[in-house]
């Protein structure tokens, strides 16, 4: 199977081309047909690869791409236990996403384009896990970060979506820049980009705490923040939901965003070199599933929602990152990937049959009415809740333990990372509340098709069961010491979730505490809107950085360097004008300048004979 | 190499004596004599052996060099006329030939009055910057550095559009002025010459060989680097560029961006850092400075621009401040990504001068707040479109991005601040890319407006380009293969 790796990024690239150059050739069955089944085929091929793998890292090169001087970066894979299951993350939910999609945008009018663009999106995500070198990755990542764009903005003729996908696009791209600085400074040092062979150069030559470490470390969580949504540039994710739905659930959910986990996890060697840095990621982590958490809480647009809880869901991914559980935080990831998808497409699903509603106050009462899209949505917000034997309680408790034990500050990372697990049951319990009990406001005029119910059902039985696969990055990682925190610690873990549900039924549906004068009150009203705005980071940095930008651009618009030449010009044509003036015709004048020359004439003459 | 001239040369003049016989025969005759160039280049490269692409180009040894002709011109003063081709030379003679197709395409349906001069000045004009990339003779490079100009001079004067006398007259002060300063700068390095070995010498090879006197060696570096800095054009000689470019006729806008501009480069490479290493690293910062600024600056100018053409004219400024960088950081990395930066910046601007002249050829304008949601009326010209902004704004997979990659990291290695600035250099090139695609392509649309789509000639065109683009960005290791022992044999002159 190792001379078959280049079939997994292939296959899709394949289909994209045929999809693009092709486009008037095909009717939408054939486009469905090949944008999906070059998904399917890629995950057969995943498939196979487990299937015979022997545990050790497989490896293929497949050409030269670029060689200079010291640089040498190939189109090479490298496959290990974490590529694996990012691999199979990648075309398992992947697939189950296209198949939908397939239903979920049947009759638009760019329907090849979509499935184009989801395609390629794929192919690039594929390269970004299996590259062995730092600028194969790169090529990955910034290509996921391009499809991520054209998908954003994929109704391209409302200007809205257009913003919003250049703002992904832009955001991101100032954490792709940091990061490719990071890349400068390893080659710099390392004389390599080889992700292998940077990691033993590192443990070799760097001290723990090096300056040199900390800084290249930084500079790689800058992408890292960039791509993940996290805090400090996460203001990009909530307005990329302008895209279509199956695309929020794979890019913006499932995999791209949380590329930024895998690149910590795929250079934790680097990583552990730094400590400060990794107590950075933890802190970053942190303070983004606290500050998402809250503001989830105040939105009332489904997407959005689930959006700030995806932030939130991958601070908790960094923040195990933070505090050294590798392995749990990939097994977020995959538990993530399930149920968050789950919860777009089901989301999905209610937009479809309800004619493009968004606002979950009119939604209400549809438990009955949408029965596969109700349980589907439960089975989603009990694992994003880590209620108990679901996928999220296993990863995320794993996380939250392992924050308790981390030395110095564990324990405060633990409390806020439990009052965000009781934010995250609030929050998600409010969605089903709202969405699915109560009066019935707007009615649904269609029901998911088999092409949608199956993948939600598929990933019912991944998001409730998913926490029994296994992972294999055993190897990958260094072995944690297994966490042993007191009962109390423990108890509270499991316990402020289900508080949370408790909360909810009490706010939301059963009514027995009403909330509305405390947020209608003067400083609840300011506080909700302050949440509700997401902190105001978005109006920070609209003063911090656009408006600077944009008045800078109005000050340099009449060329300023331009006035220089000018000036040049205009003391040409000033001479000119005074010297084409002394041709008056006036025989007087002529006389008088002719006799002042002479004059002048002679006396230079005569100082010039010493006189 | 010498056939290769005179073939473009006489070319032109049957191109225009061929209008009195038929109008629209010119086109042909041009396509047939740059068809019959690029043949005749392709054939004369496959008959060369191997081995020769792997031999460093030595001052001495015309042999080691993929070509080389030399005859006496002016034995009196040392002038000879004396060309030579290196694989720098050739990659960019190969990109001088295709960007004339490329640029004959443009014009195809867009020139119709007085088409056999037009062609005439388009072919000559290729000739001069071809003998620019082959001459090494500094007396024949200045001719030649010369003779690219007046053709383009008349293709802006004549062919242009509004404003186009004022631009044009811009463009010719600029680069002649300029020019003049080199032409001092070459005749004092004869004239030294002759003071130390007693003959006069233009020829690269003595030149290179001078013993300067630090002081005298700045000033004369000066005047190269003037001279090909406004031609490239390096920030704050640039303003001249957004006015012709806007000015010009898009197959004037074709070969100024994708070759006239690289002209510049070549020469810095070949020329300035060369013949004066010390002076020339002395002042590295300062040109690298300028080249930081460039791109901060092109990318600054370009989001204010309303004009689509004069948009993407001052991106170009911002894509040269690459090439400055990379040439002055001058080591291996840095060199090769300028040079990759010269074929794949030559590939996409000349791809998105070509949407902004059809845009004007249909409709009338070049102004961004009169388009909009173009894509609806021709999705093909908005694929094109989307696909030459992604690559100008560095897509990994694209040539661009090898180019300003290699730049960066080569720049990084010598001078980190400096990378710092110009990797800003990443974001604000998306930022003005992507606002030029939506305000043209993307948006609400139109469907009364008459867009016509692209046709084949043109799509054909577009795909050429796209695909050398891809091969450029997955596969351009023949590429530096091919340009590396020119650029070895470049380097150890000098390590600032």
């Amino acid at each position: 199977m190792t001379d078959l790796l280049w079939l997994i990024p292939a296959l899709p690239l394949a289909s994209a081309t045929l999809l693009i150059f092709g486009s008037q050739w095909w009717g939408p069955r054939s486009v469905a047909a090949l944008g999906v089944g070059s998904v399917a085929a890629a995950g057969v091929c995943v498939l196979l690869t487990i299937l015979s793998w022997q545990g050790a890292p497989l490896q293929q090169t497949l050409w030269t791409w670029i060689a200079v001087g010291e640089l040498s970066a190939g189109v090479s894979f490298y496959i290990d236990g974490l590529t694996l299951v990012m691999l199979s993350v990648i075309t398992g939910v992947g697939f189950l996403i296209h198949l939908y999609s397939a239903e979920f945008m049947s009759g638009d009018a760019s329907y090849a384009r979509y499935f184009a663009y989801l395609n390629l999106f794929v192919t690039a995500m594929l390269t970004l896990v299996m590259a062995d070198n730092l600028l194969l990755l790169f090529l990955g990542w910034e290509g996921v970060g391009a499809c991520s764009y054209l998908l954003v903005g994929f109704w391209h003729f409302d200007a809205a979506n257009g913003a919003a996908a250049r703002k992904a696009f832009v955001v991101t791209r100032v954490g792709d820049a940091a990061m490719a600085l990071g890349l400068f400074l390893l080659f710099r040092e390392f004389g390599t980009l080889d992700i292998q062979a940077l990691g033993s150069a590192a443990t070799a030559q760097w001290e723990v705490g090096d300056p040199t470490a900390v800084l290249a470390t930084a500079l790689l969580l800058g992408g890292a923040v960039g791509k993940s949504a996290q805090l400090p540039l996460h203001t990009w994710l909530p307005d990329a939901m302008a895209g279509p739905t199956p695309v929020s659930a794979l890019i913006h959910a499932a995999t791209m965003v949380t590329a930024g986990v895998y690149l910590i996890a795929r250079t934790h060697e680097l990583f552990l070199l730094a400590p400060p840095t990794l107590a950075a990621v933890a802190i970053i982590g942190l303070l983004t599933l606290l500050l998402a958490a809250f503001t989830a809480l105040c939105q009332n647009d489904i997407k959005r929602i689930l959006a700030w809880s995806t932030i939130s869901q991958i601070g908790y991914m960094f923040l195990g990152l933070g505090v050294g559980a590798w392995s749990a935080s990939i097994f977020h990831l995959m538990t993530h990937a399930f149920f968050k998808a789950l919860l777009f497409l089901a989301a999905g699903a209610i937009i479809h049959c309800l004619h493009h509603e968004h606002d979950i106050r009119k939604m209400g009462g549809l438990r009955s009415r949408l029965p596969l899209v109700f349980l589907s949505f439960l089975i989603g917000a009990a694992a994003l809740s880590a209620l108990p034997l679901t996928s999220g309680f296993f990863s995320k408790d794993l996380i939250v333990l392992a924050a308790f034990e981390a030395p110095g500050i564990g324990p405060w990372l633990w409390a806020g990372a439990v009052l965000g697990a009781f934010l995250t049951a609030l929050y998600s319990f409010r969605l089903v509340f709202v969405v699915f009990f109560g009066r019935a406001d707007t009615l649904p005029d269609r029901q998911p098709g088999p092409a949608m119910a199956m993948p939600l059902s598929v990933l019912c039985v991944f998001s409730l069961a998913g926490g029994w696969l296994g992972i294999p990055v055993a190897s990958v990682f260094p072995t944690a010491a297994e966490a042993h925190p007191a009962l109390w610690v423990e108890a509270v873990s499991i316990g402020l979730p289900l508080l949370g549900v408790a909360m909810a039924y009490v706010l939301f549906l059963g009514r027995q505490w009403d909330a509305s004068g405390l947020v209608e009150s003067a400083p609840g009203q300011t506080l909700f809107r302050f949440w509700h705005a997401g902190w105001r980071v978005d109006g920070l940095y609209d003063w911090l950085w656009v408006k600077p930008f944009v008045g800078l651009t109005v000050l340099l618009k009449s060329e300023p360097v331009d006035r220089l030449y000018g000036a040049v010009v205009a003391l040409c044509q000033f001479c000119h004008q005074q010297l084409s003036r002394s041709q008056s015709g006036r025989l007087r004048q002529y006389a008088t300048v002719m006799a002042a020359g002479v004059i002048v004439l002679l006396g230079v003459v005569w100082r010039a004979a010493g006189g | 190499m010498i056939y290769l001239l005179l073939i473009l040369f006489l070319g032109g003049g049957l191109a225009w004596a061929s209008e009195r016989w038929n109008p629209q025969a010119p086109r042909w005759v041009a396509l047939a004599v740059v068809s019959f160039a690029l043949l005749y280049l392709v054939v004369a490269v496959a008959r060369l052996p191997v081995e020769q692409f792997s031999l460093l180009p030595a001052a001495s040894q015309p042999d080691t060099w993929l070509a080389h002709t030399r005859f006496d011109w002016m034995p009196r003063f040392g002038i000879h006329f004396e060309l030579a081709m290196d694989g720098l030379s050739l990659t960019l003679v190969a990109l001088t030939l295709l960007l004339g197709l490329i640029a004959l395409s443009a014009s195809w349906s867009e020139i119709d009055q007085r088409t056999g001069f037009f062609q005439a000045n388009l072919l000559w004009s290729l000739t001069g910057v071809v003998g620019v990339f082959m001459a090494l003779d500094l007396f024949l490079f200045f001719v030649f550095y010369e003779v690219m100009l007046v053709p383009m001079y008349l293709l802006i004067a004549i062919w242009g559009h509004e404003a186009r006398s004022y631009a044009s007259m811009k463009f010719f002060i600029f680069t002649q002025a300029s020019g003049l300063l080199m032409l001092v700068s070459i005749v004092v390095l004869a004239y030294q010459h002759a003071l130390q070995t007693g003959s006069f010498s233009f020829s690269y090879f003595d030149l290179l060989d001078n013993r300067l006197d630090p002081a005298l060696a700045f000033w004369v570096m000066l005047g190269f680097f003037l001279a090909f800095t406004v031609k490239l054009p390096g920030f704050p000689f640039h303003t001249w560029l957004p006015d012709a470019h806007t000015q010009a006729p898009t197959a004037g806008s074709v070969l100024l961006a994708g070759i006239l501009l690289k002209t510049g480069a070549y020469g810095l490479l070949r020329f300035a850092i060369p013949l004066f290493p010390d002076a020339a690293a002395e002042f590295a910062p300062v040109a690298m400075a300028l080249g930081a600024a460039g791109i901060i600056y092109g990318a600054v100018l370009a989001f204010a621009q309303s004009d689509f053409k004069r948009l993407v004219a001052y991106s170009s400024v911002s894509h040269m401040g690459f090439v400055l960088l990379g040439l002055y950081a001058w080591n291996s990395l840095a060199v090769q990504g300028a040079i990759v930066q010269m074929v794949a910046h030559g590939l996409s601007t000349a791809a998105l001068f070509m949407i902004a002249g059809s845009l004007q050829q249909r409709m009338h304008t070049r102004d961004m707040s009169r388009m909009g949601g173009l894509w609806l009326n021709a999705p093909r010209m908005g694929a094109c479109a989307l696909f030459f902004t992604m690559a100008s704004l560095g897509l990994p997979g694209l040539g661009n991005f090898v180019a300003e990659f290699l730049v960066l990291l080569g720049l990084f290695q010598v001078a980190p601040r400096m990378a710092v600035i110009a990797a800003v250099g990443l974001v604000t090139g998306a930022v003005y890319s992507l606002i030029m695609l939506q305000r043209s392509f993307q948006g609400p649309g139109d469907l009364e407006r008459t867009v016509p789509d692209y046709g084949r000639r043109e799509l054909a065109t577009m795909l050429l380009m796209v695909a050398l683009l891809i091969w450029l960005g997955v596969n351009p290791q023949p590429l530096l293969e091919l340009t590396q022992p020119a650029v070895d044999s470049l380097l150890p002159g000098a390590a600032p």
